[in-house]
């Protein structure tokens, strides 16, 4: 069963198509990649599923309801959560306050119940905080909540980042370049977190990823943007196998040696 | 390693700056307003102060900053930088004489120079200018070479005294209100300040205690007590606190009462405003338009005048009053939801002052009065006993404050403050992780509203009449800024602001003439040495000052840009 099933999307800016016509059907429990070089319209894609952007044209099924349009806080209600390419935190706040932030669709008390602390509000604030530090123990950072967000090494604000997305529940979690910047040890922890996160909560993950490494091995089903069109859908060997991605990040010229290209990266 | 010739030219510059920032405060007229203010009687006015007290500051700096604790090397830097503050004063005084200054700059009049030479010819003045010049920078000299803990004695003892005696005359109107205690106070102070006598003892008292407190480990002291007496430690300085909150108007009297009640408006607005810009970081330029909209809708209500509407009591109005205000601030909010920084913060501006002329206008005179406004405005009662008297008005007006306070306190600390801070980090983020962006603006524009209409209310039952003129722009920057030196977002320094802004100009009606320049001066230099303002948040100071106390590891994180994408 699909979770995610876009149709027809396409969205212009101006004279430029940055997403065009974009198919993608994404099965649920799936590790699902998109990939494609700068400008691919990878992350315009995201920002149409989650509700930054309105496509133009075409249509954004999630589990089966119509999502295209909504706004952001909406979307996210109904269970996707995201990260950011660079990193997105709130800085100046503390990690567990980030992730308390991360759990605002479920937090039901009004300006009434934080004016006078009923039994509820409290009830819920307490839950919520016991849950931000359960959380913070399952990515790792456990003894750091109270830390400023900004001032994490880098990997643990790239975890937090997803702590943070995991923190609203979602049935689907959308990474955009979860391993940039990271050597070599610190991307394999991050693809295992990353399949863990997959078979633990059985969430669906849809990732934009760059290092091929990481695509080849962890993903499920790829699909190819190039200059906002699907060039390519398929497994990762059907992938390492299609001559018109190696064109598409080569160039014509270096076709020829593509195979090796991709499997060698 | 700065080399040692760059050295003196920063003491060279120094000594410059010093006798720069004096000569200011003798041509903008602030050294001449406060010529006959004395602090000690005969010895030393306020205007001296003034001229004085940037040689000590700058040669301070100078001293602080040499490459030698050599004591004869630290009095030659601090001497010759007060010297160079000094020469530019005296060089000033030597132009005045050849040159007719007066033509150009209104302050440069024969009393300035008076001042300047202290009231004796000209070459003797100059002499003793350039002598005492040298000799402050001394003092900043020898001050350095104390012991910190005396150190910090004398200059609160020297602090005290200066309050004491440029206040003298508030005070004495405070202290003969008191019966025979009087008599125990009165004879310290003379006809203008202190007398000499009164000013030592005042100085020996205040440098002692001082002294005294400084030398105790208070935290030493603090572990040494059981939880229970910590408790009742506790618990006893809120009880005196409140107490004393409670009895202010009593001791001070009714032209004190006064001006507390008008910090206290100021502190019910800055709690609002703080919640907006503070805790929502939306920047609202138009505060003062909610001011004035509970300040209007009480004045139609509860007006004995014919324009006015039904006659309510004060106790119905008000929330009439709040209601309204707080309409109006979702009303404002609605359009410029979309809005951020600089865009919102015009917006809002004219918002304010569309109210204002509105008000102003012929279209709505019949109703608000045009520029006369609303009067007899009516007092609150209980039962038959009227709030009529600044005193019972405080009384009112600390309720108010409570009720703000604590909302804000309460507000801060629950999930909906994290949105409001989610927001004032990153929008897009915020709406990403399920914030609604136009509910949780809305509500942070309907509480400040909530409690500017609150302080406009307040405003008009206590003055009993309002005017266009009272709700003009710099209402709002005046709020706006008492959050500032406060310290954004923080509760405290909303009291702490509106008592060094509000309060003190209104003290000092000497200082009138010159309350924007050192508004605007006093504003620079927070913003330069204490960006955090003076009461911040323990969140705050931790943002701004992460270099000197950083917690936890400092790496950078790598700005890697492979695929800026779309």
């Amino acid at each position: 069963m699909a979770i995610l099933v876009s149709k027809k999307v396409t969205k212009r800016f101006g004279g430029l198509e940055a997403v065009s016509k974009v198919d993608l059907e994404v099965k649920e429990h799936a590790i699902y990649s998109i990939i494609g070089p700068n400008g691919a319209g990878k992350t315009t894609l995201f920002n149409c599923v989650t509700g930054f952007y309105t496509p133009e044209e075409g249509v954004i099924l999630f589990n089966g309801r119509n999502i295209t349009g909504l706004s952001p806080d909406r979307v996210t209600r109904l269970g996707i959560a995201r990260t950011y390419q660079n990193i997105r935190l709130f800085k100046n706040m503390t990690a567990v306050e980030n992730i308390l932030v991360g759990m605002q669709p479920h937090l039901k008390s009004g300006v009434l119940g934080a004016i006078f602390r009923d039994p509820r509000t409290n009830r819920e604030e307490k839950g919520a905080v016991e849950e931000a530090i359960r959380l913070l123990v399952y990515i790792n950072l456990k003894g750091k909540g109270d830390l400023l967000a900004k001032n994490l090494p880098y990997g643990e604000q790239r975890r937090l980042e997803i702590g943070r997305a995991l923190a609203s529940k979602p049935s689907l979690l959308l990474l955009d370049e979860p391993t940039a910047g990271m050597n070599p040890s610190e991307t394999q922890d991050m693809v295992n977190f990353i399949r863990r996160l997959r078979d633990d909560l059985g969430i669906t993950i849809l990732l934009i990823e760059h290092q091929m490494r990481v695509v080849m091995s962890i993903s499920e089903q790829i699909t190819v943007l190039d200059f906002g069109v699907k060039i390519a859908e398929g497994t990762p060997q059907e992938i390492q196998k299609n001559p018109h991605v190696v064109e598409a990040y080569l160039g014509r010229g270096a076709a020829s040696g593509l195979g090796q290209a991709l499997t060698a990266n | 390693m700065k080399s040692k010739s760059s050295y003196w030219v920063k003491t060279l510059q120094n000594g410059l700056v010093g006798g720069g920032i004096s000569l200011l405060m003798g041509l903008v007229g602030m050294a001449l307003a406060f010529d006959k203010t004395y602090v000690i009687s005969g010895v030393i006015t306020m205007g001296q102060i003034f001229i004085l007290s940037p040689f000590l500051f700058e040669a301070y700096l100078s001293v602080r900053h040499a490459p030698s604790k050599d004591p004869r090397m630290l009095f030659l830097v601090g001497g010759l930088s007060g010297l160079v503050g000094g020469a530019v004063l005296a060089a000033f005084v030597l132009i005045g004489e050849v040159v007719n200054l007066r033509a150009v700059l209104v302050n440069a009049s024969p009393n300035l120079f008076a001042l300047l030479t202290f009231h004796l010819p000209l070459v003797p003045g100059i002499l003793v200018l350039l002598v005492v010049s040298l000799v402050t920078g001394l003092i900043a000299a020898g001050v350095i070479l104390l012991p910190e803990r005396i150190r910090g004695a004398l200059s609160q003892a020297v602090m005290v005294v200066v309050i004491l005696g440029l206040f003298r005359d508030l005070i004495v109107t405070v202290i003969v209100k008191w019966g025979f205690v009087q008599y125990a106070f009165l004879w310290l102070f003379a006809g203008s300040g202190l007398k000499i006598i009164g000013a030592l003892i005042i100085f020996g008292v205040i440098g002692g205690l001082a002294y005294w407190s400084k030398g105790r480990d208070r935290k030493a002291i603090a572990l040494k007590r059981s939880p229970r007496q910590q408790r009742v430690t506790r618990w006893g300085t809120l009880g005196a606190l409140a107490v004393i909150t409670l009895l202010l108007p009593v001791i001070l009297g009714s032209y004190f009462s006064e001006i507390l009640d008008n910090v206290g408006i100021y502190i019910l607005m800055g709690l609002g405003l703080n919640i907006v810009v503070g805790f929502a970081g939306l920047l609202d330029l138009g505060y003062v338009a909610f001011y004035a909209i509970g300040a209007y809708t009480l004045g139609i209500l509860t007006t004995s005048e014919a324009v006015g509407l039904l006659h309510l009591s004060f106790w119905l109005a008000t929330p009439l009053a709040l209601v309204i205000a707080v309409a109006a601030g979702v009303i404002l909010g609605l359009p410029i939801l979309k809005m951020r920084g600089d865009y919102l913060a015009i917006v809002t501006l004219g918002f304010g002052e569309i109210i204002r002329i509105v008000v102003l206008s012929d279209w709505l005179k019949p109703l608000l009065g045009g520029s006369e406004g609303i009067q007899l405005i009516g007092k609150p009662a209980i039962g038959s006993f009227v709030l009529a008297n600044q005193q019972q008005l405080y009384y009112l007006i600390l309720v108010g404050i409570l009720i703000a306070g604590f909302i804000s306190i309460r507000l801060k600390d629950s999930h909906l403050g994290r949105s409001w801070m989610a927001l004032r980090e990153d929008e897009d983020v915020a709406e990403a992780m399920g914030i609604n962006k136009v509910t949780t603006k809305l509500l942070a524009f309907a509480m400040g509203a909530l409690f500017s209409g609150l302080g406009g209310a307040l405003f008009a039952t206590k003055i009993g009449s309002v005017y266009p003129q009272s709700f003009s722009f710099i209402v709002s920057i005046n709020i706006l800024s008492l959050i500032i030196i406060g310290g954004m977002g923080s509760i405290p320094g909303v009291f702490v602001g509106g008592l060094a802004l509000v309060g003190l100009p209104l003290l000092l009606s000497q200082f009138a003439d010159f309350r924007y320049l050192i508004y605007g001066a006093v504003l620079v230099i927070m913003m330069l040495m204490k960006p955090e303002g003076l009461a911040p948040e323990a969140r705050r100071r931790l943002e701004l000052h992460e270099d000197e106390a950083g917690p936890g590891p400092q790496e950078e994180p790598q700005t890697v840009v492979k695929n800026p994408g779309r």
